[in-house]
This record gives C-alpha cells, structure tokens and sequence, in this order.
C-alpha cells in the first residue's frame, strides 16, 4: 500500500459504511463504484452467540502493480515519493485493462466519463497532512491510518501497556 | 477560501455538533466538530450523505400549491407572497367557522419548537404536538410519574458505568456519536453490556450478553430482576432508604414475580435472570439500566419504562457516577436566568383550552401535553371529538408514515380542508399537501440556539453554512410570515436569525461572537453532579423516586398493578419495527447514498418458522394484519425469535417526486393495527400480529 497501511478495528467498526459513502460523496465518485470497501461479516451466530467481523479493504498499492503495467497509455502511474498508484485521467482511453489485470479488480468504471478510476488514498489529502477521506470520516476510530512502522510500534505498545497495567493492579491487589 | 464552519447537524434528531469544510459555496467535507472530543473527528454515515441531500433536485425546490389530487404530485410553482397569501387567507376563511383551534400543528421536536409553540398560542389554538409522542411518550410519563423529570432531561454516564443493559436500545446503529463512543471506550476498558431484544442487531454483537428474549417479555424479566434483587438484599440500602418511596410495597409487588414465573413469559432461563441481578449488584451504583427507546412497545408499555427506572433506583443509580443524572442547565451552572423564551410571553386568552388528544386533560391526564399525544390525531378529525378539526400544519414531521395505521391516517388526512406542509423533501404527508412552504436544509440555515443540557452544560448554535440552493427559507421565518398575515406577527419580534440569538441571550451575558470559535459556549468546565447522600432534586411531591407515584395514583392510575401476560397467537407474528444506521425515521430514503446503502426494508422471520411456511430467503411474501397488507423480501435468519417478525420504519413511500424510495418495501405504519398505552399515550408500535404468506 505505497509507504502506507490502513487498518480495521473490527472491535469498534459498526458496519455503518460512513468510509465508503465519504469516500463517494467527496471524491465525487458515481453511486455503483466503491472505492474503498468495508467488507462485514455477519452479525451471526457462532456458538450460539451473535459476532460479527469486518476489514476495510481499499487499493492495495502494489509494488509491482497489475493495473499499472496492463495500461497500454501509461495513464496509470506511481508516485516516486510514497509509491501511491493513480490514473491520470486525461489519459486513460477507457479500455478496462486495468480492471481486468488486478486480482481484486479494484479499479472500477466511471460510466459518466468513460474511464477508469482507482483508490489513491486521497493523495490531495495526504499532501494536506490529512487522513484519507474513509479513515478521518470514521465515527468510531475504527479505522487507523499510518505508516506500517509506526503500526507495529503503536500495536505493540497499546498490548503491552494493558498488560502492564494488569500486572501492576494486580499485584498492588495482593 | 476555504472556511471551515463549527454548527449542528439535522440529518437526525441527535443534532451532532459538525464541522463543514466549504469552499465558492460548495461543501467539501463534513466531519466531527473538533472541539468536541468525543466525536472522535468522525460522523455516521447520515451525516456525511447531507451533501447529497443538499444538492438533491428531488428536493423541494419552491413553494408549491396543489393543482391535481391529492399525492397526485401535480403542483403548482408559487412565490412565497402568493403561497403565504393563500394559506393564510384559507386558514382565515376555516377559523371563521370552526375556530383557530380546528388547527391541529405537528412538528418533529427541534429547535424551533418554542416558536412553533408560540405560534399556536398566538393564533389561539391549544393543539400541537411533537414527533416525540410517538416514540417515547409513555418513556416521558413515566420518568415523571418516578423523578418528576422527563426522558429528555436525564441521560447515561456511558463513560463510567460498569454494567449497560439495554432493552432493545440498539446504540450501535442509532448511533448518537458522543455517548456511542464513550460507550466504546468503556467496553474496551471492562465495561460489562448486557442487550435484550428479540433481534440481533449490530449492538447484540458487540455484547458481553445477548439475550434473545420473548417479543414483549421484558416486563416480566425485570420484575423478576426486581425480585431477586430484594430477595436477595442486592440493593443499595441507603439509597432506597433516604430517596425510594413506596419500597415496601413494590417488596410484597414482586415476591410472586420469581425466575422461574418469568422464565416462561421470556423464555429466558431462570438462571440467566438471578446471574444477571447479582452481576449488577457487585458494581452498583455505577449501572444504566437504559429506559429507551424502542423495546416493548405494547399497551402496558408506561409499566415497562417505570420498571426499568424501579431497577435503576433499587441499584442506586440515578443521580450516581456510572449510572443515570439529571441534565443540568445553566440555573446549575450558577447563572440566573435561561434562554429567553418567546412562548412565555402573554398571549390572548384561548376561548376553548381543550386539546384535540386530551392530553393533560379527560382521555390522557397525566401525558405530558408538551408533546401531545399524536396518536389520537387521526381519532379527532375523523369523530370531530372534541371538535372539529379542518387544519392540519404539518412541519418537518410526517404523521402519514410516523403513526401507526396507515389507512386510519389517510383518512382524516383526507377529510381535513387544509393541509399546509413545511419539509425540505417530499415526505409522505408534504406529498398530500395543499400547499407546501419548504424549509432551508440545515446546511442552508440558522436556526434558533440550542440549551445543551447535561453533566456539562453548553449554549450550542447552528448556522447556516451555505446559501440556500434553491427557493427555500428557515422555519422561523416561514412561521413569522403566516403569523403577520394571521394578524399575530407582534409575537414574533425579529427579522433575522441574528435578532432570535439576542433575544435569546438578553438575559444572560452571553454574546454571538462567543459562539464564533467552537459553535457552543461552555457554561461548566466540570461536571455537575448532586451530592447523591443527600442533594439530589426530585421533582415529585415527595421529593423522593416515586415507585409508588402521587401522579399516578391522584389520577386514579396505579402505580403497580398486577401483571398481566400479552395474548398468544401461535400462527402469526408479533411485528417488530426498528431502526438501521442508513436511516433516520421516514425522512432519509430517497437520499442518494442512503438509498443506495439500504434501499427496502425486508421482513426478518426466523429460519424454522419460514421453513414451515415454504418461504426462503429473499422469496416475495405477503404480509398482513387487521389493519393492512403489504407485498415485500423476506429475510429468512436464525437473528430474530421464531415468535416475532421485524421490520425497518420509514419504508413504504409513495410520493411520485421521491423518485428513489417511491414503492420500496413496506411501511410498518400499513401494519401497525391502532393499540395504544392509555396511560403514556404512546401507540403500541410493537403490539400488531402478522400473518406471512408466500407469493
């Protein structure tokens, strides 16, 4: 995902689908295309019990990107500085080899303009200093954008620190 | 340049603070307002669709008079001078004959209700009513018939409670965004929650404890609850001893109510009932035993939301960190005065105080008449009881699909002179209209400030972002138009929003700029708690929680009358209604991406009942009740109880100009058979049996 990471708090999302609809409305995106997608599974019952799962799942950002070497026009291109992958509009003619090459089929139709249209993380936005549109809509912090780095550190520090605190009140306890 | 504007939401009634980002009078983003940190930067997905809803072509675009039948959806486009001329000039013409009280004004409770109400007043008519009647009225009552204080004036302290149990409360998909992340934020820190509904919803998954419980046995669970807890002395003594009235008698109330009793009323084993009173006992007081909204709705339900309060005060946690408070206003905060209000100027005497619902008065004496008893509109028009009614103003509120029993509805719609609507969208009650004065979305507006109650509480102010992208005007001043033509127009002493703001703070030393920054104007850093030993404010006669109620009993209504079990229809359905995340009410449907999101409600049936009758999922069925029938899917599911059926409210429209909703799914308000709490007055929403059958 470029020098990128989104990630999905399945504990906190509540399926409201505030990403994508964000994402639509101020990318100007048609209503059929989506972008980035929260995939839900469930509310159902395992065991007797209902539980419900999700992930956001946006473009991926290759390294070696399908669309980007399908593209007969060279529309498709990756920044140098974070390795986003976008379409240039102006070029692209239209032909759907990019929709075709990437196994998740991420780049989607545009019928309005007749082009292909992609997930760039709302690069604008990350040139803002700003969150991509689906992660900073999230009503409940479901969603976390950042550099992988900085994932790991923070995930691992958030864990640890709970299990530190448990520790400590517990043997205070005693 | 871009402008970033700090104002309320509307998309529904929580009224979120909002910050909108907007640029050359286009809005680029809507987010959480950032001075309020528990919106987390975020808002839901209603609110982010409000930039679709703006820029709607399918919204009202002008005043317009009806030219072919009624819902005909031929109109014709007006100026505001001809469309104001001619309602004012029909309403003339009617009250001349009938009386301004043959007016009847519904709204949907907002911020300029207080000029709604003062409107009546003016013109000389004691009938208005909220949309709040319809979903909580019997919540209201009983709050007061408990602490003398309604639902609207007490909240949760999601953020430090211990154990949440909700009864059909779905607040992950209601999603009120401050008290939802709160919540959150507790239940990732060991906060217990309990959810009872006979459904799954989004909120049952993220519980500690989903109990699938019998449609309507809630009340039995929780005199049950009651019982152990006594029993088992699980109750903070103190604290029933210094504010709980009537305790010894709500003990010999629920001794016969044990477990066992309830297990076959909720189908919940008695187990799981007696765990759950000590689970809740080992961290009173810091419990919410949540009294709304949706759950049982049925004709006992003042009962149902008065138990629910009974467990709160036994538990200690009204007025206690963790559990429930009381709002506090600016009185608390150490100012002097409140907001000036327009309704509590002297108005003429009204020739006839009696309402159309009763309500406060002979049908309904102890609901509360400062929202009505909506239920009983369609009761008065078409039995002209107490009189008659000829004008109904219904303004951003859609009695048509929000009432239950559609055709009863249509009806008295039908048999009215005059019906003047005030919307931004064609609802399903703006689409029967007469004439229609459309309202300013609340992205196009400024509306009058808002008293934030609560722990903290805040002045908050909506403004208007953008101009208005269409012939359309704020609510106020559409309501000061009629009432100059109606000869009334000095009850109304302003022209601009700016001039409702200085009246409304000329008590106070509060000034607009103040507001600029945030949006809001703080009137606490702390929060406002009551000693709970001894300073808490009751505002019964006794000054204590009233289980036993002077308002009820002075009444001739008892306060704890014997249980008695709902009937059983083993062949049909006990129909549900609810909500989801895309949808406010009646009002978001034919919205864009909402649509897009959940564009038909289907009926849930459970997976073995659906079995026998040959229906599978996604199959056409036909649904029906005495009061109406309906063709839509079926979503057959192991979520709900084989003995209800639930569907989503605010489905069914058939206004020909709401071109994306028009015909989608059905409206629970064609089902809904006419029951009601006769005590709270609200309608009975969940109380109809269906019947399902195959296409």
């Amino acid at each position: 995902m470029g020098d990128y990471i989104i990630t999905t708090n399945p504990k906190r999302c509540i399926a409201c689908h505030a990403c994508e609809i964000a994402c639509k409305s101020e990318n100007n995106i048609p209503l059929e295309a989506t972008l980035g997608k929260i995939v839900v599974l469930g509310p159902k019952m395992v065991n007797g019990k209902p539980k419900m799962s999700s992930v956001f799942v946006p473009c991926f950002h290759c390294e070696k990107a399908w669309c980007l070497e399908a593209c007969p026009t060279e529309a498709i291109r990756r920044r140098e500085k974070d390795g986003l992958v976008y379409i240039i509009e102006s070029l692209c003619v239209g032909c759907k080899a990019c929709i075709m090459a990437c196994p998740w089929h991420i780049p989607q139709w545009n019928a309005e303009t007749g082009k292909a249209i992609k997930c760039d993380l709302c690069m604008d936005r990350i040139d803002q200093g700003l969150e991509p549109a689906c992660v900073s809509v999230c009503p409940t912090d479901a969603l976390s954008f950042g550099r992988p780095e900085e994932l790991s550190d923070k995930t691992r520090e958030t864990y640890a620190h709970g299990l530190l605190e448990r520790n400590l009140s517990a043997t205070s306890v005693r | 340049m871009k402008k970033y504007i700090n104002t309320l939401c509307f998309m529904c009634s929580v009224r979120c603070p909002i910050q909108v980002e907007v640029e050359n009078e286009q809005v680029i983003s809507i987010r959480g307002n950032p001075h309020v940190p528990a919106m987390n930067g975020g808002v839901c997905p209603k609110g982010v669709a409000a930039m679709a809803a703006l820029n709607d072509t399918q919204r009202v675009q002008s005043p317009l008079i009806r030219t072919g039948e009624r819902g005909s959806g031929q109109w014709k486009r007006v100026s505001w001078e001809e469309a104001l001329d001619y309602t004012a000039d029909r309403c003339k013409a009617i009250f001349d004959k009938y009386g301004a009280k043959s007016a009847v004004y519904c709204e949907r409770a907002n911020l300029i209700s207080d000029i709604s109400k003062s409107f009546q007043k003016a013109i000389g008519s004691p009938n208005h009513f909220t949309h709040d009647t319809v979903c909580k009225g019997s919540i209201n009552t009983a709050c007061r018939s408990m602490i003398g204080y309604t639902d609207g004036q007490i909240n949760a302290d999601w953020t430090n409670a211990k154990h949440v149990v909700l009864y059909g409360r779905n607040v992950f998909e209601s999603v009120e965004i401050k008290a939802m992340n709160s919540f959150m934020a507790a239940l990732e820190k060991g906060t217990k929650l309990t959810y009872i509904d006979p459904r799954v919803t989004i909120t049952a998954a993220k519980a500690h404890d989903y109990k699938m419980i019998r449609p309507g046995g809630d009340l039995a669970f929780n005199y049950a609850l009651m019982n152990i807890i006594i029993k088992e002395k699980l109750y903070d003594a103190p604290y029933v001893k210094r504010w709980v009235e009537g305790f010894n008698e709500l003990s010999r109330f629920v001794d016969p109510y044990t477990p066992e009793w309830a297990e076959k009323e909720t189908g919940l084993p008695a187990a799981e009932i007696v765990s759950l009173a000590r689970e809740v006992s080992r961290v009173k007081p810091a419990v919410v035993f949540h009294y709304g909204y949706r759950g049982s709705h049925h004709p006992t339900e003042v009962y149902f939301r008065r138990s629910i309060l009974i467990l709160n005060a036994l538990i200690g946690s009204i007025e206690s960190k963790g559990g429930l408070f009381i709002k506090k206003g600016l009185k608390d905060a150490g100012y002097k005065a409140g907001l000036k209000t327009f309704s509590s100027q002297k108005f003429p005497e009204m020739e006839d105080k009696r309402r159309f619902d009763g309500c406060g008065q002979d049908k309904f004496p102890i609901a509360d008449p400062a929202h009505g008893v909506g239920f009983m509109f369609p009761h008065a028009v078409i039995n002209e009881d107490p009189y008659p009614i000829k004008v109904l103003f219904a303004f951003r509120y859609d009695p048509l699909l929000s009432n239950p029993d559609y055709n009863t509805n249509m009806k008295a719609l039908q048999k009215l002179d005059l019906i003047v609507a005030s919307d931004v969208n064609f609802g399903a009650t703006t689409a029967m209209a007469d004439v229609i004065l459309p309202e300013s979305f609340f992205l196009e507006r400024s509306d009058p400030l808002q008293m934030g109650s609560g722990l903290k509480p805040a002045i908050n102010r909506r403004i208007a972002c953008v101009r208005p992208r269409f012939d359309t005007e704020p609510m106020w001043w559409i309501v000061k138009q009629l009432a100059d033509r109606l000869g009334v127009g000095q009850y109304f002493p302003y022209e601009t929003a700016e001039d409702i703001w200085k009246y409304q703070l000329a008590d106070l030393d509060i000034k607009i700029e103040d507001f600029d920054e945030t949006g809001s104007v703080s009137l606490s850093d702390k929060a406002i708690w009551w000693d709970r030993n001894d300073g808490i404010n009751f505002k019964t006669p006794s000054g204590k929680i009233e289980v036993v109620s002077d308002l009820m009993e002075s009444h001739g209504i008892p306060s704890l009358p014997a249980y008695e079990p709902l009937d059983r229809q083993p062949d049909a359905f006990r129909l549900m209604c609810g909500r989801c995340v895309a949808h406010t009410n009646v009002m978001t449907q034919n919205n864009l991406y909402l649509n897009h999101l959940v564009p038909e409600n289907r009926l849930w049936i459970n997976d073995r009942r659906a079995k026998e009758l040959g229906i599978a999922d996604n199959d056409r069925i036909e649904v029906a009740s005495n009061a109406g029938k309906g063709e839509m899917r079926a979503f057959v599911t192991d979520l709900i109880h084989p003995e209800a059926a639930f569907m989503l409210h605010g489905f069914g429209h058939k206004e020909v100009d709401s071109k994306r909703s028009y015909g989608k799914g059905v409206a629970d308000a064609m089902l809904q058979e006419r029951h009601h709490d006769k005590i709270g007055g609200s309608p009975a929403l969940d109380h109809t049996w269906i019947t399902v059958k195959k296409l």
